[in-house]
């Protein structure tokens, strides 16, 4: 399950903390670790599955995780840090964190023990989907007083307020597609491939035109190509023809 | 109730009896098992799959002639249940994946039962045909109309044997009730009666009556932003026809009494373990979460089963479980990579055996897990292709957590969680358990002495 080397830690309850000296280097990695749990919360409410209705009870879970990280960052003081600190060193952080995260999985995902549960993979194909308005409506109420991640669907402060978040997603998306398309496939080869081909996926996710609140991803849109629909079942040709409507407009 | 029988984890050895479903690497998604239910008296079983079948076996007469094959369940009715459905107006898709399969009792020849996916509950009826009429007048056997001026004597037309047929068909759907995904349903004790569960709400109906029902639990609240927990399962009482139990994504169980108000919105009995301090994670709330609730056959017990635990609760005290087993404690310190990957977010069921003195879950890498309420024992099995062999004891396993591994035994990092056991059921009265592997069906009986 782990790739042998890398060391992961995993801040559940009492893991030790060895030493005063290994104590203090524990904290800075504690932070970063729990910022890479919110970004990866986040991300899995992001995904919006386009076909089928979302499972409530997951999101609800995650949601109900992004609250609780929240709130300890804000007792923590170090919710105020993030959000002063222009786009330096906490959101470098934060993206290295997100990429030892997304390597790992997708190094999981090449052995051959849980082929089928990388991140991406489960993250792309939304077999649990994220998305209803009500679920969103539910996120976005925890939110509402943070402006780092309250408008990552919700478009009232676009632009600052998106950057970090976004540079975290963009990261993701970034390496999967510095990958050989072989490998991207590889990815993807033990999944349905007729819902979860990359391009219908990330077509699916902008062309979700009943949620507004997937409108933050829009900017996602210049990677993907809306034209493959070979692998697509014929009810997506419809969203496709939203899109293309979407996006000439 | 039946007693004695196989309680003591020593006494039983479970053996391998049948395997049902393709050996083929690759698993069309439509062939995963999603719920298995025997039916009161044992003797038939039914599967629901991902693709909206329901697949009925029923055991064989037990014979003199091969007393060691104890009646093996062979093929007995096959039905399409639910189709794909498309919502247009939230340009979603209705997935026609079976979610629950209950059997009403048996009243008369005819068996009947209900089956759900995420929107439509229907009930099934499923009947044997060995008869047909012969020699009826107007018609000849090929059933093409005689010419009437050519009957000359008229005959009485009788009952001959035929090929035995099963016939399965719906009769009644119990449609656009629901919002939110059923995870339940839950036949009651009046046998007049049932409930469905979705997210947030329950529903009572008559089985008679297919166009309204009425709600009995809903905590939608006014406003969906506020939402923080949502209903997991939900169960009738065993025999008191107005009690049932809920439970919770935050881990709690409510008992409710449909005689105190027609809205179940307060509970009589409020079931919750307080939190463990040490133990506190982000991920506590999420593996507290309930995946499955059942009553023991007595009616004195539930059990839920959450992420790591199996829990049984006295119903006499809501302030802790009475008895709580581990199913796989070394998982507690892979949560990050199982919240990664939505492991973490697997639903297990759990099963009472016919005399509840054992309870069984399923785990990952194909384990199942069984524990004696009585000696405190545990056993960790395996539904695999290898331990296949008519009649071949099931070796215990083990897996082992760092440190030297044995050499039967399996390490942590090894474990495939691909291969989970969700769903499992025990006869109602026999040792005899049928045990879902994604596509594939077993069944293990226990050693006849």
């Amino acid at each position: 399950m782990f790739v042998r080397g890398l060391k992961r830690k995993c801040f559940d309850g009492e893991e030790d903390i060895e030493g005063t000296l290994a104590g203090i280097k524990a904290i800075p990695s504690y932070n970063l670790q729990r910022q890479s749990l919110l970004d990866m919360s986040l991300v899995k409410l992001q995904l919006c599955h386009m076909l089928v209705e979302p499972n409530l009870c997951r999101s609800v879970l995650i949601a109900n995780t992004v609250r609780q990280i929240q709130e300890e960052m804000t007792q923590d003081g170090t919710w105020q840090m993030i959000n002063t600190q222009s786009t330096g060193q906490a959101s470098l952080d934060r993206l290295v964190s997100t990429d030892i995260l997304c390597r790992s999985s997708r190094e999981q995902a090449e052995e051959k023990l849980v082929p089928n549960y990388g991140t991406f993979n489960k993250d792309f194909e939304g077999d649990q989907g994220q998305d209803s308005s009500e679920t969103m409506s539910t996120a976005s109420s925890v939110q509402a007083p943070r402006n780092l991640q309250g408008s990552v669907w919700e478009m009232e402060n676009p632009q600052e307020n998106k950057g970090n978040f976004q540079k975290s997603l963009d990261q993701i998306f970034e390496t999967l597609e510095n990958k050989s398309p072989n490998s991207v496939e590889d990815l993807f080869s033990e999944v349905d491939n007729s819902y979860y081909d990359l391009d219908t996926m990330l077509t699916g996710m902008m062309s979700n035109t009943k949620m507004g609140h997937c409108d933050g991803l829009e900017t996602f849109s210049s990677p993907t190509s809306t034209a493959s629909n070979s692998n697509c079942k014929s009810d997506l040709n419809e969203l496709d023809h939203i899109v293309e409507i979407l996006v000439e407009s | 109730f039946v007693a004695g029988f196989g309680s003591l984890m020593q006494d039983v050895l479970w053996c391998f009896s049948q395997v049902k479903g393709t050996i083929d690497i690759g698993v069309t998604e439509a062939d995963i098992i999603s719920t298995v239910e025997f039916n009161h008296t044992g003797e038939l079983l039914a599967t629901g799959d991902k693709g909206g079948r329901v697949v009925i076996f029923q055991r064989e007469q037990e014979s003199k002639n091969q007393p060691h094959r104890r009646g093996e369940y062979n093929v007995y009715s096959t039905f399409q249940s639910h189709e794909p459905e498309f919502d247009y107006l939230k340009s979603l898709e209705i997935e026609e994946k079976i979610n629950k399969i209950r059997w009403l009792p048996q009243q008369n020849a005819a068996y009947f039962l209900l089956s759900t996916n995420d929107k439509t509950v229907k009930l099934w009826k499923v009947s044997e045909r060995d008869k047909r009429p012969e020699g009826y007048n107007l018609k000849d056997e090929d059933g093409r109309l005689r010419d009437p001026s050519m009957i000359t004597m008229l005959r009485v037309p009788v009952l001959r044997p035929m090929d035995l047929m099963v016939e399965a068909t719906p009769r009644r759907v119990f449609a656009n009730a629901h919002t939110y995904h059923i995870n339940s349903i839950s036949v009651n004790s009046d046998y007049e009666t049932y409930m469905s569960a979705d997210d947030l709400r329950i529903n009572l109906w008559n089985f008679e009556i297919t166009n309204q029902s009425f709600n009995i639990v809903d905590i939608k609240p006014a406003n969906m932003e506020e939402l923080t927990e949502v209903i997991t399962a939900a169960e009738f009482h065993p025999h008191h026809c107005n009690t049932f139990v809920y439970s919770s994504s935050k881990g709690t169980i409510r008992l409710c009494d449909m005689r105190t108000a027609a809205l179940c919105d307060r509970h009589a009995k409020f079931f919750e373990e307080p939190e463990d301090p040490s133990n506190r994670s982000f991920f506590s709330e999420i593996i507290s979460s309930i995946s499955d609730v059942k009553f023991s056959h007595s009616g004195r017990y539930i059990m839920t089963r959450d992420y790591l635990t199996v829990k049984v609760w006295d119903l006499n005290m809501e302030n802790r479980p009475i008895e709580t087993y581990q199913v796989h404690d070394y998982l507690r310190s892979k949560l990050c990579s199982l919240y990664e990957n939505d492991c973490i977010f697997d639903k297990f069921e759990c099963v009472w055996n016919g005399s509840d003195s054992v309870i069984m879950t399923g785990s990952y890498n194909n384990f199942f897990r069984m524990f004696d309420r009585n000696t405190k024992r545990d056993v960790t099995l395996e539904a695999s292709r290898e331990n296949s062999k008519p009649r071949a004891i099931l070796k215990p396993r083990k897996v082992c957590v760092g440190g030297k591994r044995r050499k039967d035994e399996i390490s942590v990092d090894s474990l495939d969680f691909s291969k989970k056991i969700l769903h499992t059921a025990w006869h109602p009265s026999e040792n005899i358990i049928a045990v879902a592997a994604t596509n594939n069906l077993y069944i293990f009986q226990d050693k006849v002495n």
